[in-house]
């Protein structure tokens, strides 16, 4: 069995030159203890024998390790001789000097100032690809929507409603659960800070304002983007990679129509109403967390909540959702088309999906609340 | 045992060892019974073809051999050594001397075509990384690969060379048995006649045992010594292509009597 014949060989200076015999077995699995003396050897006559024919077992990696020697000694003008032993590992040898991979000079990478200078503009140039990829997909989407506005029939009602399930109705208790935290932890840390002040009672306003406004929204939004914007861009991701895609097209089906739409337009039904939910649900989570720490009722609450909270701050955060959800679908099923060949390419672009649908739901955010504010509302 | 001085020698004749012994398998996926009581023998240094209609439980004899799957009944031995019941020390040493090319190939798709030859000898070898470099490139040139394709991805090659560079794969750590699933299918009759080529050369010079599913009845006719039939569960019949072509069962007479059967006779 391998390990108890370890390889090595023996140098033996006759007449004719010297005599590399080598004993064991010259197998991938031990050559290991073979390779640093090998290197070390240097000739000292100009003929040179290779014998392996006392070599018990030889596999194609002993004979490529005895062949690079072979040609590592002819190139430094010695004469080699391999002597195969029997007729089998002649043919080994012959095997292994054929496909010979060629020595190729490797070369190195340059550095310095002007390929960082590439590298920028490269990258930069790549940043502005994907931006235009974006902005031309989104056209596709508005365009596919046109069309189907048109001729509803073609909307495929079945896939809609999945995918409103899927990704509405299936997040209410996750999003739910989120709301009532985030009320919770605004009452809690707002009554703290008004006590010094003794404005208890405005909490109220703290809560419902930036709730409504803006954390309802957009925390539902950056929750959505993780659960059903990775499931987007994996889903058409893993359709691409297994050709379904092309598969489709070749049967006169329209991926925008099929795929795209029914995700886009399920997010933008479903986002606001997940988010209504999450609004209610942070209501009331601040509601129970006023009465326990503040002694606020939660009659009081209500009362201060319809006399003291314009309606709009409500439509201020509801008028952001479908923008949101928009976005959210459509980086997601784009990172799905841009799925490459390979499985790792799927989540590669996951990940991306999600990282950039949340980055985008924020900045859009802010956006809303400087136009917001220059409005007036 | 070991004392054999070549490999390729024992093919040869006299008493032939069985690398591979199955006894009395059976599989089972719930109710569907796929193998009920089948034995074969793989002999050392020759080429023998799996073949048998679909569902019969091809693909599962070569993932039960090779311990991806666990037979509900029956014995393997691989090498000497009982797959399905062996420590895990002795399955990883046995591992080491098998080669398995999927179907599809199977290559990492993270790494490139020289990283994918290299794995299984980084895991197992303790060699210097220009060693394994070198014999990562020469198994890729074995396979028929150009140099280029070395440093590609595997999403960038075609069927055929994927289907190369897994061979190359399942070759570097230099194995005593290769198991091959589908080898040629999805190749052009040109590409598929010279990987059946390159397995002949590959088997004659390393002395290679290589176990085969296949439906490629040309392969069946250039490369197999022996050939296997996978029906009623079990293996039916097994021997020459000449022998397959005395069997008197509808199905062996179907397939090795068919059209394309006496068309890849005619070459």
């Amino acid at each position: 069995m391998p390990s108890s014949d370890d390889p090595a060989f023996t140098v033996e200076t006759g007449p004719d030159g010297q005599v590399l015999r080598f004993v064991g077995g010259l197998v991938v699995a031990s050559l290991g203890a073979l390779e640093r003396p090998l290197a070390r050897f240097r000739p000292e006559a100009r003929a040179v024998r290779l014998d392996v024919s006392e070599v018990e077992r030889m596999d194609t990696a002993g004979a490529f390790v005895v062949d690079a020697l072979a040609r590592r000694l002819e190139a430094e003008g010695v004469a080699v001789e391999i002597v195969p032993g029997a007729e089998a590992r002649a043919d080994l040898f012959a095997t292994v000097r054929r496909s010979r991979p060629e020595a190729e000079g490797e070369e190195e990478p340059p550095s310095g100032f002007l390929p960082w200078l590439r590298d920028v503009g490269e990258e930069t140039v790549r940043m502005l690809g994907v931006l235009a990829g974006l902005l031309g997909f989104f056209g596709l989407t508005l365009a596919t929507i046109g069309r189907t506005a048109l001729r509803p029939r073609r909307l495929r009602a079945a896939a809609l409603v999945h995918q409103m399930q899927e990704t509405g109705f299936n997040a209410v208790p996750i999003v739910s659960l989120m709301g009532f935290l985030i009320g919770v932890v605004l009452a809690f840390q707002g009554s703290v800070q008004l006590r010094q002040f003794g404005a208890e009672v405005f909490v109220v306003d703290l809560i419902a304002i930036s709730i409504l406004r803006e954390l309802g929204i957009m925390l539902t939004a950056i929750i959505v983007a993780g659960r059903s914007g990775s499931a987007f861009t994996a889903s058409i991701g893993s359709m691409k990679v297994r050709e379904e895609i092309d598969a489709m097209r070749t049967l006169g089906l329209d991926p925008m129509e099929v795929l795209v739409l029914p995700r886009v337009l399920a997010l933008a039904i479903m986002l606001p109403i997940l988010g209504f939910v999450a609004n209610v649900m942070g209501l009331l989570g601040g509601a129970l967390m006023s009465w326990v720490e503040l002694g606020i009722s939660p009659a009081m609450f209500l009362t201060r909540l319809q006399d003291n909270t314009d309606v709009w701050h409500l439509g201020v955060g509801m008028i952001k959702a479908p923008v949101f959800a928009v976005v959210i679908a459509t980086v997601a099923c784009w990172q799905g088309f841009q799925v490459g060949g390979s499985s790792e390419s799927v989540g590669q672009r996951t990940t991306a999906a999600v990282v950039q649908a949340i980055f985008l739901v924020i900045a859009i955010d802010a956006l809303f609340s400087v136009f917001f504010a220059e409005i007036g509302v | 045992m070991d004392g054999a001085p070549e490999r390729s020698a024992a093919a040869a004749g006299g008493t032939r060892e069985a690398v591979i012994e199955v006894r009395g398998l059976v599989n089972r996926f719930g109710p569907q019974v796929v193998h009920e009581g089948l034995d074969l023998d793989v002999f050392r240094g020759e080429v023998l073809g799996i073949v048998g209609g679909s569902g019969t439980g091809k693909s599962v004899l070569l993932r039960t051999i090779v311990g991806l799957n666990r037979p509900a009944a029956g014995s393997i031995r691989v090498l000497g050594v009982d797959v399905a019941n062996a420590s895990d020390e002795a399955r990883r040493e046995v591992e080491k001397r098998w080669g398995v090319a999927f179907q599809d190939g199977a290559l990492f798709s993270s790494l490139t075509v020289l990283q994918n030859v290299m794995a299984p000898m980084r895991e197992h070898l303790r060699l210097s990384h220009d060693l394994m470099k070198a014999l990562g490139e020469l198994k890729i040139s074995m396979v028929g690969l150009p140099p280029l394709a070395c440093g590609k991805f595997p999403s960038e090659l075609s069927g055929g060379m994927r289907k190369r560079a897994a061979l190359a794969r399942a070759l570097a750590l230099d194995p005593e048995i290769v198991f091959l699933d589908e080898p040629t299918a999805g190749l052009d009759p040109i590409g598929a006649a010279a990987y059946d080529d390159l397995i002949g050369e590959l088997q004659a010079s390393l002395g290679l045992t290589v176990f085969m599913v296949t439906h490629d009845l040309d392969s069946l006719h250039a490369i197999c010594d022996r050939i296997a039939v996978l029906a009623e569960r079990k293996v039916l019949t097994s021997g020459t292509m000449a022998e397959m072509l005395e069997v008197d069962h509808p199905w062996v007479r179907e397939y090795f009597h068919g059209p394309r059967a006496r068309a890849a006779q005619a070459d």
